[in-house]
């Protein structure tokens, strides 16, 4: 008993002691040393390290050369880089190419004439112009060190078919900087016919600079003159493509359009910053000289569109399909919309602008035709023909045309439409022409009724061949709108001459006051050139995206991650970045050309120009 | 057209032209009446897409109107102005006022009574051919390819009628199932099949395109679709594998002979010239 009580006091003792052991191991937080190994390693850190290092650099002696063929741009992609770049370009050389054209045109105006507002006109878009250039030129570089960058084996091959361009290309844009800067510096300083001269040098370089780039830009679309394996066999060939005129002449004309668009929505800016009846009258005019040279440029403009679309369809036909009726369709409905929205606020604000002229306006009654007119001709141009439908609806069209508005989305509709639009647009304006003046001649009632049944007749001509379109195939019907635009040339020529002769002298029942005109007016002429820069990206990109995986349609293939077609969503949000920065930069462009008006640093109010715009002195012009 | 509702419309312009409403009033009513005949004055109704482009041109230019002088610019707003500042029109104000949650309910309550339909995909109907296919080993340039037996039209009047009638029977052992027997897409599957099958009679399909591409859309089907076009989501076989390339010309010659319709010419100037 004794033992087993011994026993158990031994064993309580020895599991008190295992406790307390573990409970003093389990927290004893004291420092101990680390134990270091004395044993050398078995391979010597250092002889490893030289080792790796030795055998990267013969890795890196050994490395081949080898051309990249793209890199990557961060972010957003090489694509979208590169796009962004190119189309701020493009909006910058139009609107560099378009104000000397009309500055020149206003300038010789006012030669002609004498008339000084005319020259102060000129000179005030002149002042757009050097900052415009720098940043055309700007981003012209940054475009070829992007290109040089991102896709340097297909800028290779662009450099090997052209050139023999680039020199010639270099040369004009120095004799471009040369005619710009005197044009711009020299004003008042020479001969009046010498700075015109000037004037019309700008143009004809600035045209030639357009032309070059053109070839190349087209020569992406329809390649010619070279071998099936891409090798240059004939350079003029590569150059005069299917596509290049129609380019050439689009963008001729559209950037007339545009560039009086960005200038009218620069007086526009100014009008609604005037703060005196002489600063917003001097305004008013300058936005609706700006817009008049637009219009003008935007009335021929679908047919030049029509004529670049008809060789893209000549060249290949796929393409013509792709762009018409496949993946781009739907960017040409919101082509129409937008320039449906043009034509109708080209003619609000003609509307508005009868407003500036005090008593009775005879024509205010017509507006509500004409508005007619235009909406039905929108409506019918903005019908698309593969219409959106659900799958109920498609059953209830038993197909996927409509059996009434089916007729509508086809070509002979949309040029019968167009061409409508354009007439309208022309009586609109010769409305306002006539606001507040009643002719004087014996033969007036002759000459306004010559003048209905001339644009009766066009407009027969043109719903004729419309309607005639259904009845013949379609290489007929494409011919129809040959007529159709003839007839509406014409009658516009014709009405503008007898127009002419049956104002001379006519009696003035009210006088216009510049500057009368709503506010809303303004915002109208800040919306036609946002409409028009949207346009110029949306349409540049359906040309563009038509190549698909192709840099050079069917040359040159495009093995880039990039190669895909983008969805028409994303493309119409990086057209609008680009829109938007566009109108940034713009925005301070006008701010420095403002600067120009502003009071010298430390001179007193009395020397302040009496409102902006003034062109410094010159020689009495027709002197 | 539903002559009933555009005579409604128009009687109602006829009314508010003799009583001479007011600018506001006939604002109200060309946008009303617009929609009206839009929306049900055709027998086939109009899809919302193309009916939500027509009123908001129909709004954008009502606004225009309204705005484009400034006597009709006074014509629009003195009436709304009144009738928000002044005591006698403080009832209807706020008989106004109080019916818009009831429109907006009402507006809630309609869209909640929509029928449950698949939801729908973009797809293009008619997507660009490739530039060249290969059928049954021989290669075919869909841009330049003619209908080989187009020219005995001409040529060989009853030989083409061989074809045709060639084509007739291929037609009706293997297509009108789907695309019916009067060549209108209401074939006896057809109410299974989305997207439906396509309508020849339908003045958009035959008469727009070259006879190659519908050698295309015959030889490859559905499983050959571009991207835009959905692939795979038509039900239409790869006829390639059941008839041969001549049988399928011919099938192309009977549709556009049993519609009446002439195939789109080649283009004067093609592909050829470009390298």
């Amino acid at each position: 008993m004794n033992r087993r009580a011994l026993l158990g006091i031994v064993g309580a003792f020895l599991l008190l002691t295992a406790v307390l052991r573990v409970w003093v191991a389990v927290n004893d937080r004291a420092y101990r040393a680390p134990v270091y190994s004395t044993q050398v390693q078995p391979v010597p850190r250092e002889q490893g390290i030289a080792d790796q290092q030795k055998a990267a650099e013969a890795k890196a002696k050994a490395k081949k050369y080898e051309a990249p063929t793209y890199r990557q741009f961060p972010f957003v992609g090489s694509r979208v880089a590169i796009w962004v770049v190119a189309e701020l370009h493009l909006m910058f050389a139009a609107f560099v190419l378009a104000v000397p054209m009309f500055a020149f045109i206003i300038e010789v105006i006012g030669y002609a004439t004498g008339d000084k507002r005319y020259d102060r006109l000129a000179f005030e878009f002149t002042k757009l112009l050097s900052t415009s250039f720098s940043f055309t030129a700007s981003f012209g570089g940054f475009l070829t060190f992007m290109l040089i960058a991102l896709y340097p084996a297909f800028t290779n091959y662009l450099m090997e078919v052209f050139s023999p361009t680039f020199l010639p290309y270099v040369l004009l844009f120095f004799a471009e900087a040369g005619c710009l800067y005197s044009y711009y510096y020299g004003w008042g300083k020479f001969h009046p016919l010498v700075h015109l001269a000037l004037g019309l040098a700008i143009n004809v370089v600035g045209t030639l600079i357009m032309f070059i780039a053109n070839a190349w830009a087209s020569f992406m679309m329809t390649p010619q003159g070279i071998s099936d394996s891409g090798a240059l066999v004939d350079l003029y060939a590569a150059f005069d493509n299917f596509t290049w005129m129609p380019i050439n002449i689009h963008r001729f004309i559209g950037n007339i359009a545009f560039g009086g668009s960005v200038a009218a929505a620069y007086a526009a800016w100014k009008f609604l910053h005037a703060e005196t009846d002489e600063q917003r009258a001097h305004y008013d005019w300058m936005g609706y000289v700006g817009n008049f040279v637009a219009i003008s440029a935007f009335l021929p403009l679908p047919f030049a569109g029509y004529y670049l679309a008809a060789e893209i369809y000549a060249y290949n036909q796929a393409l013509g399909i792709m762009m018409m009726g496949g993946a781009f369709s739907w960017l040409f409905i919101i082509q129409a919309v937008l320039i449906g929205n043009l034509f109708l606020a080209a003619n609000y604000y003609l509307w508005l602008g009868m407003g500036r002229v005090e008593g009775v306006q005879a024509y205010q009654k017509y507006v509500k035709y004409l508005l007619a007119a235009i909406a039905v001709c929108f409506a019918v141009w903005a019908t698309p023909h593969s219409l959106i439908a659900t799958t109920a609806e498609i059953r209830a069209m038993g197909g996927t045309l409509h059996p009434m508005l089916g007729y509508l989305g086809v070509m002979s509709a949309k040029n019968t439409a167009v061409n409508v639009l354009i007439l309208t647009t022309y009586v609109s304006f010769l409305f306002y022409r006539r606001t507040g003046k009643r002719p004087t001649v014996s033969w007036a009632k002759l000459g306004n009724l010559v003048q209905f049944l001339i644009f009766a007749a066009s407009t027969a001509i043109v719903i004729f061949y419309g309607i005639y379109g259904y009845f013949v195939e379609a290489a007929v019907r494409i011919a129809f709108s040959v007529p159709q635009v003839l007839s509406v040339l014409v009658a516009m020529v014709l009405m503008t001459v007898i127009d002419i002769f049956l104002m001379r002298g006519a009696h003035a029942t009210g006088e216009t006051h510049w500057g009368k005109i709503p506010a809303v007016s303004q915002y109208v002429l800040i919306f036609i050139a946002v409409t028009f820069t949207w346009l110029m990206g949306l349409m540049g990109y359906v040309r563009s995206g038509l190549r698909q995986h192709w840099h050079v349609y069917g040359v040159l293939v495009d093995s880039s991650p990039d190669a895909f077609t983008p969805t028409l969503g994303f493309a119409a949000n990086v057209v609008s970045v680009c829109v938007i920065l566009f109108f940034a930069l713009i925005a301070f462009v006008f701010w420095l050309a403002s600067l120009h008006d502003k009071r010298d640093w430390g001179t007193t109010q009395s020397d302040e120009p009496a409102h902006g715009g003034h062109a410094p002195k010159r020689v009495s012009a027709g002197s | 057209m539903k002559l009933a509702i555009v005579l409604a419309v128009v009687a109602v312009m006829v009314v508010l032209r003799l009583v001479r409403a007011g600018l506001l009033v006939w604002l109200a009513a060309w946008w009303v009446g617009t929609y009206a005949v839009l929306r049900y004055g055709f027998v086939t109704p109009i899809p919302a897409s193309a009916l939500h482009i027509f009123m908001a041109i129909t709004a954008l230019s009502l606004f225009a109107y309204a705005t484009s002088s400034r006597e009709r610019m006074r014509a629009t707003y003195e009436p709304v102005l009144a009738f928000a500042s002044e005591s006698r029109f403080t009832l209807p104000l706020a008989l106004v006022a109080a019916s818009i949650p009831g429109v907006v309910a009402w507006s809630v309550y309609q869209g909640l009574q929509q029928p449950l339909q698949p939801p729908y995909f973009g797809r293009t109907v008619h997507p660009s051919p490739p530039a060249e296919i290969t059928s049954r080993g021989e290669k075919v340039d869909l841009a330049r390819a003619a209908n080989p037996f187009r020219n005995l039209e001409k040529t060989d009047v009853q030989a083409f009628r061989r074809h045709v009638e060639n084509g007739r029977r291929v037609y009706y052992r293997n297509c009108f199932f789907c695309h019916g027997d009067d060549l209108g897409g209401a074939g006896m599957y057809a109410h299974g099949l989305d997207p439906v099958p396509a309508n020849f009679l339908d003045s958009g399909v035959l008469p727009m395109f070259q006879e190659s591409f519908f050698f295309w859309r015959i030889a490859k089907g559905g499983p050959g679709m571009p991207d835009e076009g959905a692939p795979g989501d038509s039900a239409m076989p790869e006829w390639e594998r059941m008839l041969s390339n001549e049988e399928m010309w011919d099938v192309i010659l009977f549709l556009y002979d049993d519609a009446g319709y002439r195939p789109r010419a080649l283009e004067a100037v093609g592909a050829e010239v470009a390298h």
